[in-house]
C-alpha cells in the first residue's frame, strides 16, 4: 500500500488552482506550469521505476477494506502511461509557450490544460469502474474548454461534434457500468473480473462487454465510430491539436486494453476475432482517409485513426507477445504523432495555411523543420532503426506467429500507404516550389517553435536503438495485463 | 416494479434516440438529455426497485437494507450531467450565433 499515487492527480489539479490564482502575471503562470508539469514527469518516472522493480502499488481512499474502498492501482501499463503522458504534455507545454496567443493565454488555457493532465492520469490509475467514469468525464469537460476556447466558427463546429458524440459514448459507458452492477454487485475492477470469471462466459457478458467496447471505441476513434476525430481535431489551436492526437484516444484505448484483459477475458474466440476485424478495418478506412485528405492536420488526424488499429491489433491477438506489441506501439505512436501534429502545427504558422496546395519549398526555407518532419514521417510508417520500425515488426512477429496471415498482410499494406501518405506532404509542402501568391507569414517559425518538436524526434530514434529493452519492459506490462496481477492480487490482500 | 421502469427506461431511449437523429442541434441536445435520465433510471433500477431499511450496520438485518451504492452513483451521474448540459447548451448556442443556422446539415465546414 503506497499513498503517493494520489500525486498525478494532486499536482496537475494544485497547478491548475496556482495558475488561476496567478491570472494576470504572464511569466508566473509559466513558471507555475512548467513546475508543475516537471514534477509530474518526475514523479512518473520515479514510479515506473518503482513499479518495475517492486512489482504493482495501489492506494485505497479513505482506508476502507476493499472491495469497498475506491482503489487507485498502477501496474507497468499504468506507470508507463502515466509517464509517457507526462513527458507529452511537458513537450507540448513548451510548444504552447512558443505558439499559444496572448487571449487564449489569457483565460484559462493553462487552467484546462492541467485539468486535462488530471482526468487522464486519473482514468491511467482507476481501480474502479465508476472511478473511471468520473475521470473520463473530467478529462472530457476540460478538453471541451481547450477544444472551443477563442469561439472561431471551424472550432465551434468542430466542438459541438466532439461534445455530442462524447456525451453519447460517456451515456453508453454508464448503461454498461450500470448493467454489470446490477449482474455483479460489485464496481471494483478486480473484484468485478474475480466474479466474472467464476460465473464463467454467459451472453448477457458478453453482450455488456460490447456495450463497453462501442463506449471506449467511441473515444479511441476505431473503425465505424471515428468520424468525430477528423471532423474537430484540426480546428484547434495545433498546441491543442498536438495534445489531444497525443494523448486522448490513446485513453481511449487503454480502457479497452484494460477492460478486456481484465475484465473480459472469457470469450477471446467472439470478442477478441471481432477486435482483430475491427483493428484491421480501423487501419485500413483511417489510411485511406488520409490519402484522401489535402490539409496537413486533417492528414494526420486520420492517421491518428489508423494507428489505433495497430493498438487494436496487439489487443485482438491476445497473447503476451500481441499485447507487448500494442502496448510499445502505443508509446511510439504517443510519441511521433505528438512531434508530426506539432510540425503539421508548425508548417500551419509558416505558411500562413494548413492546405498543402498553399504550401511549397518549405525544404530550401526551413531545413531543420524538414529534418524533424522526415524523420517522424518515416518512424511513422516503420523504417528502420526508429521505433515505429520495432513496434510494427513485434505486432507482426506476434500475428505471424499466431498464423493470422491476414491481420499481418493488411497491417503490411497498411505501412505501405503510410509511407506513401507521408511522401505526399514532403512533396507538396517542402519538395515543390512554393506557391505563386506567398500568404502573409501568420508567425515566427524560430528555435523555440522547433526545439519542443525536436526532443519527441530523438526520444523515437532512442526508443527505436533502446528497443529491446523497451520491448522487455512492455512484455512484462502485457504479462500482468493478462495475469491481472496489478489488480486482482489487491483484493485477496 | 422493474417492468415498468423498464419500458420507461426504453422509452425514454427511444425518444432520445429519435431527437437525436433530428438535424435541429436543440433537439439533438433534448434527446442527450433524455437518454441521460434514461441511463440515471436504469442504474436506479438495476439496484432493485424494493423497500429496505437504511443500510446502517445494526439498524436492521443485512438481507432487509436497501442497496445505497447506485443512489450514490446516480447522483455524481446527475451532477456530471447537469455539468455537461450546461456547456453543451452554451456551446450550442455559440454555434448558432456563429454558423446563423440551428440546422446541422449547415455545420458541414469542418468535414471537408
Amino acid at each position: 500500500m503506497t499513498h503517493h499515487l494520489f500525486l498525478p492527480l494532486l499536482l496537475p489539479l494544485l497547478t491548475a488552482v496556482s495558475v488561476l490564482l496567478a491570472e494576470g502575471h504572464r511569466t508566473l503562470k509559466r513558471l507555475v506550469m512548467l513546475l508543475g508539469t516537471s514534477g509530474l514527469l518526475g514523479y512518473a518516472a520515479y514510479l515506473l521505476l518503482l513499479v518495475y522493480r517492486q512489482g504493482p502499488q495501489m492506494t485505497v481512499a479513505g482506508g476502507w477494506p476493499l472491495p469497498y474502498g475506491i482503489a487507485l492501482s498502477a501496474d507497468l501499463l499504468s506507470a508507463a502511461m502515466l509517464l509517457i503522458s507526462a513527458l507529452v504534455s511537458w513537450v507540448v507545454l513548451l510548444y504552447t509557450f512558443a505558439t499559444v496567443d496572448p487571449p487564449r493565454e489569457r483565460f484559462g488555457f493553462y487552467f484546462f490544460y492541467q485539468c486535462v493532465l488530471v482526468g487522464v492520469n486519473g482514468a491511467f490509475l482507476a481501480g474502479d469502474l465508476f472511478n473511471l467514469y468520473v475521470w473520463f468525464e473530467v478529462m472530457l469537460i476540460a478538453s471541451f474548454g481547450l477544444m472551443t476556447l477563442g469561439g472561431e466558427r471551424g472550432q465551434l463546429e468542430g466542438g459541438l461534434k466532439y461534445v455530442v458524440i462524447n456525451l453519447v459514448s460517456s451515456t453508453i459507458f454508464l448503461i454498461a457500468i450500470g448493467l454489470l452492477y446490477g449482474a455483479a454487485g460489485t464496481l471494483n475492477m478486480a473484484h468485478l473480473a474475480h466474479i466474472i470469471s467464476a460465473e464463467g462466459s454467459s451472453p448477457f457478458i458478453s453482450a455488456v462487454a460490447l456495450l463497453f467496447l462501442v463506449s471506449f471505441g467511441i473515444k479511441a476513434a476505431i473503425f465505424p465510430l471515428f468520424f468525430w476525430l477528423p471532423a474537430s481535431y484540426h480546428t484547434p489551436p495545433p498546441a491543442v491539436t498536438a495534445l489531444f492526437g497525443g494523448l486522448l484516444t490513446k485513453v481511449g484505448v487503454y480502457a479497452l486494453f484494460r477492460a478486456f484483459s481484465l475484465l473480459f477475458p472469457q470469450n477471446p474466440a467472439f470478442i477478441h476475432e471481432l477486435i482483430l476485424v475491427l483493428a484491421g478495418l480501423t487501419m485500413s478506412v483511417g489510411v485511406l482517409g488520409a490519402i484522401a485528405q489535402n490539409n496537413v492536420r486533417r492528414i494526420l488526424s486520420f492517421h491518428i485513426i489508423s494507428q489505433i488499429g495497430y493498438m487494436l491489433m496487439g489487443l485482438g491477438l491476445f497473447t503476451t507477445a500481441g499485447l507487448a506489441g500494442g502496448v510499445f506501439y502505443i508509446v511510439h505512436h504517443i510519441i511521433v504523432k505528438t512531434a508530426l501534429l506539432m510540425v503539421g502545427g508548425t508548417l500551419e504558422r509558416a505558411t500562413g495555411s494548413g492546405e498543402l496546395k498553399e504550401m511549397g519549398g518549405q525544404l530550401r526555407q526551413r531545413p531543420m523543420l524538414a529534418t524533424l518532419f522526415i524523420l517522424a514521417a518515416l518512424s511513422l510508417a516503420g523504417v528502420p532503426p526508429l521505433s515505429g520500425f520495432f513496434s510494427k515488426l513485434a505486432l507482426l512477429t506476434a500475428a505471424v506467429g499466431q498464423g493470422r496471415y491476414a491481420i499481418a498482410a493488411v497491417s503490411l499494406a497498411v505501412s505501405v500507404l503510410t509511407l506513401f501518405s507521408m511522401t505526399k506532404i514532403w512533396s507538396e509542402a517542402f519538395w515543390k516550389a512554393p506557391p505563386q501568391q506567398a500568404r502573409s507569414h501568420a508567425g515566427a517559425v524560430d528555435w523555440k517553435v522547433m526545439s519542443p518538436v525536436a526532443v519527441l524526434v530523438v526520444l523515437t530514434v532512442a526508443l527505436g536503438i533502446l528497443a529491446e529493452p523497451a520491448l522487455q519492459v512492455a512484455r512484462a506490462a502485457a504479462g500482468q495485463l493478462l495475469s491481472g496481477a496489478g489488480h486482482v492480487l489487491a483484493v485477496d490482500r | 416494479m422493474e417492468v415498468i421502469a423498464a419500458f420507461v427506461i426504453g422509452a425514454l431511449f427511444a425518444a432520445g434516440f429519435y431527437l437525436t437523429l433530428r438535424r435541429s442541434i436543440v433537439k439533438l441536445l433534448l434527446g442527450l438529455m433524455l437518454m441521460n435520465h434514461g441511463a440515471n433510471l436504469l442504474l436506479l433500477t438495476v439496484g432493485g426497485l424494493r423497500r429496505g431499511a437504511p443500510p446502517i450496520i445494526g439498524a436492521a438485518q443485512r438481507a432487509q437494507m436497501a442497496d445505497p451504492l447506485p443512489q450514490a452513483l446516480i447522483l455524481t451521474a446527475i451532477v456530471i450531467g447537469f455539468g455537461l448540459n450546461a456547456f453543451t447548451l452554451v456551446l450550442a448556442y455559440r454555434a448558432h450565433q456563429a454558423v446563423g443556422s440551428d440546422d446541422l446539415d449547415d455545420m458541414r465546414q469542418t468535414d471537408r
